[in-house]
């Protein structure tokens, strides 16, 4: 420092980085030749993981779409099957088949699941809430013709013949572990100042969480319950012991019935070049409604999940 | 009467050790700035002057912690955003082709709102900066480590609990240590968004006192919705409205003289 005169003209360099930040920034940049290298790397594997995540559900629409595309067509929709080695006929049946039951499962399952998901994250440390968020994860780690196992001895067995109930308490009880944990997950977003905001004018702690808190998470909870329809529809396994699968349309709920994935399991498994068609139309099909579902699970979350902020 | 929209005069040369008509540090220039369709900053020109503290008003949404954010270029992670003019660091363009952001960043810390203590223990939060911009050298940062928290009036406090987690800490406490962190990476330029709004009075006083320490080293620019707290520290203050920079005047002019109607009416408190 020079003299109080000179502070008046003030010297340039005061308004200058002093030694000490030169230096650093000198060390920083002697580093940024490498971090950038290391980053594009790094970068580059995170494109390549996402890219290869992609690849096995590309190959599969492609050859989905090459094998299947040229059987679907409106009789694909609206006939039945043929007897074996005629040729034509469609899965309308499997397709009413699939519908009704996965929508009779989530009628069951969703109700069961939700309440499940916000109790989890409501009453995160009771004991109760910690058992059965531990069978949850059991459960969703439980293969499916286990599942499907369970429902025979339960409701087929006992019964003495298949039926479409059965089957869509299978899917039903698949269902309600995973919707159990997206919610619960999803509820968990909720931040804890909205609840105390409730409960500061007097909401009862279970009045908070059904009307505050699910009511703000809903978005959440819809695209989790979608992603789970979507992926129930595609279950054989739970079926196999318990829908068995019908040649023949029926709206009986209590008489086996047939599902798409069912339908395409004994087709792919026949020696006839028609059904064989038909079992990739049917693959291509079910794909297609998966990929619907997921899309309809997008459009909820879209913008609708925003708790506001600065 | 003047234009409602018009030109920001300079008034007065800037007190302090400054040669009247030297740029400042940092200069925005005819800078704009959107949100998607949303404009939120209208060709602000503005010269921050090295080694004072410049404080940013305004009521919320006004655009001054959109401007503070674009010093560091953290405005541009958020996606949809884009901006014209530009603003100079030093006489350098940040937004020129070839500029690195990280070595943007190091030159020009940041302090936010909320505390952000990483869920390490104090040494590693402040070793942070140091360790990632090529510091290897373990007495080294020790010596920074140290260094950081002195002058961040920290090191009596936490000396002995260093290797403690650094979230155990009061909430005063976790702002001087962010404060830190950034010190610890020798800013030319520290960058504070309302760092004292969450804090009780001894401890917003605490950090006052030590922004006013630092800026015999460092440029400090404050976001603060706190009018006595920019009247207490700064040097220059600007008032910005709906994304418009109205008025840059010492502090003292602009408190006790304006010369937009606004910023009087912002000033003394009639509305905002």
């Amino acid at each position: 420092m020079s003299g109080r005169a000179e502070v008046m003209v003030a010297p340039p360099e005061n308004s200058r980085p002093s030694q000490r930040q030169r230096s650093t920034a000198t060390r920083t940049a002697k580093t940024l030749r490498r971090r950038r290298l290391v980053n594009s790397f790094m970068v580059g594997v995170l494109v390549l993981s996402a890219v290869l995540a992609t690849v096995p559900l590309v190959f599969i629409l492609l050859y989905l779409l090459k094998a299947g595309l040229s059987s679907v067509n409106l009789a694909f929709f609206i006939k039945t099957p043929k007897p074996p080695g005629e040729v034509g006929g469609g899965m309308y049946n499997a397709i009413v088949g699939t519908l009704m039951m996965v929508g009779m499962a989530s009628v069951l399952g969703m109700p069961v699941g939700i309440g499940a998901g916000l109790y989890l994250s409501e009453r995160k440390g009771a004991k109760l809430a910690n058992v059965v968020r531990f069978l949850a994860d059991v459960l969703n780690g439980l293969p499916s013709i286990v599942m499907g196992i369970f429902a025979w001895q339960l409701l087929v067995k006992p019964i003495g013949h298949f039926s479409a109930l059965a089957g869509a308490a299978a899917l039903a009880a698949m269902m309600i572990p995973m919707v159990t944990r997206t919610t619960e997950e999803m509820v968990s977003l909720v931040p804890t100042s909205l609840r105390e905001a409730a409960l500061a004018l007097g909401y009862s702690r279970a009045r908070t969480a059904l009307t505050v808190v699910l009511r703000t998470a809903t978005a959440g909870i819809v695209t989790g319950a979608l992603v789970v329809v979507a992926r129930i529809a595609g279950e054989t396994a739970p079926l196999l012991f318990t829908a068995l699968g019908n040649q023949f349309t029926s709206y009986n709920v209590s008489q086996p019935m047939s599902a798409m994935p069912l339908q395409i399991y004994i087709y792919a498994q026949s020696p006839y070049d028609d059904w064989i068609k038909q079992a990739w139309a049917g693959s291509l099909v079910l794909i297609t409604l998966v990929l619907l579902i997921s899309l309809a699970a997008r459009f909820a979350t879209r913008g609708r999940f925003d708790l506001g902020g600065d | 009467m003047t234009d409602v929209i018009g030109p920001v005069t300079m008034t007065e040369p800037p007190t302090g050790p400054m040669i009247p008509g030297t740029p400042g540090i940092l200069q925005a220039r005819n800078y704009s700035f959107w949100y998607g369709e949303k404009q939120a900053l209208f060709e602000v020109d503005l010269d921050i002057h090295a080694r004072s503290i410049t404080a940013f008003i305004g009521p919320s949404g006004c655009g001054k912690s959109t401007f503070l954010r674009s010093i560091n270029r953290l405005n541009e992670t958020i996606l949809g955003t884009r901006h014209t003019g530009e603003i100079l660091l030093d006489g350098a363009d940040i937004y020129e082709k070839g500029t690195d952001v990280v070595a943007l960043r190091q030159r020009a810390g940041m302090v936010f709102q909320r505390w952000n203590c990483f869920p390490k223990s104090i040494y590693d939060n402040i070793a942070f900066g140091p360790r990632i911009n090529g510091e290897t050298n373990r007495g080294v940062v020790d010596g920074i480590v140290e260094s950081a928290l002195r002058r961040a009036a920290l090191w009596d406090e936490v000396k002995d609990r260093l290797r403690q987690s650094a979230t155990g800490l009061s909430g005063g406490q976790q702002q001087r240590l962010c404060i830190a962190r950034a010190l610890a990476n020798d800013p030319e330029v520290l960058l504070l968004d309302e760092p004292c709004s969450a804090l009780d009075p001894i401890a917003t006083q605490r950090i006052e006192e030590l922004l006013v320490e630092l800026k015999r080293e460092l440029t400090v620019v404050i976001v603060t919705h706190n009018l006595q707290q920019a009247a207490r520290v700064s040097d220059r203050t600007a008032f910005f409205f709906v994304g418009r920079l109205i008025e840059y005047a010492p502090t003292d002019q602009l408190f006790t003289s304006p010369r937009e109607e606004r910023t009087e009416a912002y000033v003394t408190g009639r509305f905002g």
